[in-house]
């Protein structure tokens, strides 16, 4: 009787996770099989014929690759200057002793904890209050966004900072190495992959955010405001594509950057 | 400038604030971000309470009178209160769903993936990816009433012909639950990839059977991650209406809803009293639960 229990407790476990993997990936398929439809009406999204129509007439949709295009530069943007900021606040965080880390530790935190909709909706209440209501646009969704991915990326970067040795540090200092070069030869080095995983994921929080921008976005339509518009208009099947591509190139990132770490002997995530 | 590691420390792991420097140093790294924060979430938060106590009658063409008006708050609540109660119980049944099925996938990750670890990783982060957006789009497609989820359903001896998904609250539940998961299941796995395995053993070799041995030893070590992973799921959840508007109905709008909604009107008193009440039930929800849960450090 002990075997039988053992082999249900050791597989099915197993088992529940892989069918809540395959329920997690169910909707990627779906993007993906979409991405290669012909549907039988215009804008109806039933699966019917396949084609390569939406792969090849990809800017065909009135403001899709102009919404892409805005997107990634936003995400570009935010994603340098947060990814900079917070991995200063990391190594504040980690390395440095000071009053107040405490308290620091939870403000870093609050925007993470506050619902999106409330972060929107107050960064709308200070530009409408300060005469900004109708300068909405660029470098407003730029602000929101640096602001929501900096705390994603204090946690991660903090998190491989704190696996980290400071001993190694110490012992480059022992041998004589100034403070730079014990940043730039040993520090640095070891904290990169954190730093590649937090910007990895700002970006991709920056590229996806649709609560907080469709609040401060003005008259700017960014890649997640054209699929909502999409949605009661009728869904041009492109933006499946738009979404194949990212999944593509996301996993291309990560198995690039496990591979290159692996040489190296670490792990990225 | 050797320093001295003290013997009782664990193999391996550095003692605590080793290697932490005093000095001004600290401040100067922080600043520059914190000062982000301070002007574009502090301030905004600042200015939405504000807002939320300007009088009811102004507008943006007209401008706002602040006059203290505490009035809104009661206003908003009651006209809003079944969006307000609807929130927070979607939100609760879709955190109690990601528990019952992110658990067995973060367990199977840590304990029983072996070298398929990454591998499975990977596709857990890898929907992430794909825009929110797009991926909910594809959920109204498949639970769609003539596509074959609920074809097959429908043709089922014990379901009704007439079963409905889409525009129902199942289907916003189900799509909140799907879209939080990720957050659920991550932090969940860092808490269980930590367990020394030796406890494990050490609780088998005193004849705790494998179940007790997970309710003994298992649960309470990923006690953080499970906390973690919940408040990364309902918060969100709860301010959510990206689900609602896309697979549910009118009769299962979200106050998140309402709150865009009322911004769109040009309601920026209402709006922002709405969005204040929301924000002090999640965090006295919060603070409560994690004051229950015990758990100190959180991040």
């Amino acid at each position: 009787m002990k075997t039988t229990a053992d082999w249900i407790g050791r597989h099915l476990v197993l088992m529940i996770g892989m069918l809540v993997l395959l329920y997690m990936l169910v909707p990627v398929i779906v993007v993906v099989l979409m991405s290669f439809n012909q549907p039988a009406g215009r804008n109806t999204y039933t699966l019917d014929g396949f084609t390569l129509d939406n792969w090849t007439n990809l800017c065909e949709p009135y403001q899709l690759c102009s919404s892409v295009r805005l997107s990634l530069e936003i995400g570009f943007l935010a994603t340098l200057l947060a990814t900079l900021l917070g991995t200063l606040m990391a190594f504040a965080m980690v390395r440095h002793r000071f009053r107040g880390r405490a308290a620091a530790n939870v403000f870093i935190f609050l925007p993470m904890a506050t619902p999106e909709i409330v972060l929107g909706s107050s960064l709308l209440a200070l530009f409408v209050n300060t005469g900004f209501a109708g300068k909405l646009g660029f470098w407003t969704i730029f602000v929101a966004h640096v602001m929501f991915c900096l705390s994603f990326v204090v946690v991660t970067v903090k998190a491989r900072l704190a696996g980290m040795d400071p001993r190694l540090e110490q012992a480059a200092a022992d041998l004589y190495a100034n403070e730079w070069q014990t940043f730039w030869r040993v520090s640095f080095p070891l904290v990169f992959p954190g730093i590649l995983a937090a910007a990895l994921l700002s970006f991709s929080l920056s590229f996806d955010d649709f609560i907080i921008t469709n609040l401060n976005a003005g008259q700017q339509v960014t890649f997640p405001m054209f699929v909502w518009g999409a949605n009661t208009k009728g869904i041009p099947m492109q933006i499946n594509v738009i979404g194949t591509l990212m999944f593509v190139i996301a996993l291309l990132v990560v198995v690039v950057g496990e591979v290159g770490s692996r040489r190296r002997g670490r792990a990225l995530i | 400038m050797a320093h001295v590691v003290p013997t009782d420390a664990p193999e391996g792991a550095p003692p605590p604030d080793q290697g932490r420097r005093r000095g001004l140093a600290g401040y100067a790294l922080l600043t520059p971000g914190s000062l982000w924060l301070a002007l574009f979430f502090v301030v905004p938060t600042v200015s939405l309470v504000a807002t939320s106590l300007y009088d009811p009658t102004g507008s943006l063409e007209l401008g706002y009178k602040m006059t203290g008006y505490v009035q809104n708050y009661p206003d908003a609540i009651s006209a809003y209160w079944p969006q307000i109660q609807r929130s927070l119980t979607y939100a609760l049944i879709a955190t109690v769903a990601c528990i019952v099925l992110g658990y067995p996938l973060a367990y199977a990750i840590a304990f029983k993936a072996g070298r398929f670890k990454t591998v499975l990783l990977v596709a857990v982060i890898a929907p992430f990816f794909t825009s929110f957006l797009v991926r909910t789009l594809a959920w109204q497609y498949l639970l769609g009433d003539n596509e074959f989820v609920v074809t097959f359903l429908r043709w089922l001896p014990f379901t009704g012909a007439d079963l409905q998904l889409i525009n129902t609250p199942f289907a916003v539940v189900a799509g909140l639950t799907y879209n939080f998961l990720p957050f659920f299941v991550l932090p969940l796995y860092a808490s269980l990839e930590k367990i020394d395995h030796r406890l494990l053993e050490a609780a088998g070799d005193l004849y705790a059977s494998p179940f007790r041995g997970f309710l003994k030893v298992t649960l309470p070590l990923s006690m953080p991650g499970l906390v973690a992973g919940t408040l990364l799921t309902f918060i969100p959840a709860a301010g959510d209406y990206i689900n609602d508007e896309l697979l549910g109905s009118p009769k299962t709008r979200m106050v998140g809803n309402e709150i865009q909604g009322l911004f769109y009107a040009g309601d920026y008193p209402t709006a922002s009293a709405l969005s204040v009440a929301m924000m002090v039930t999640i965090v006295v929800l919060v603070a409560i639960y994690v004051w229950r849960a015990g758990t100190d450090e959180l991040v």
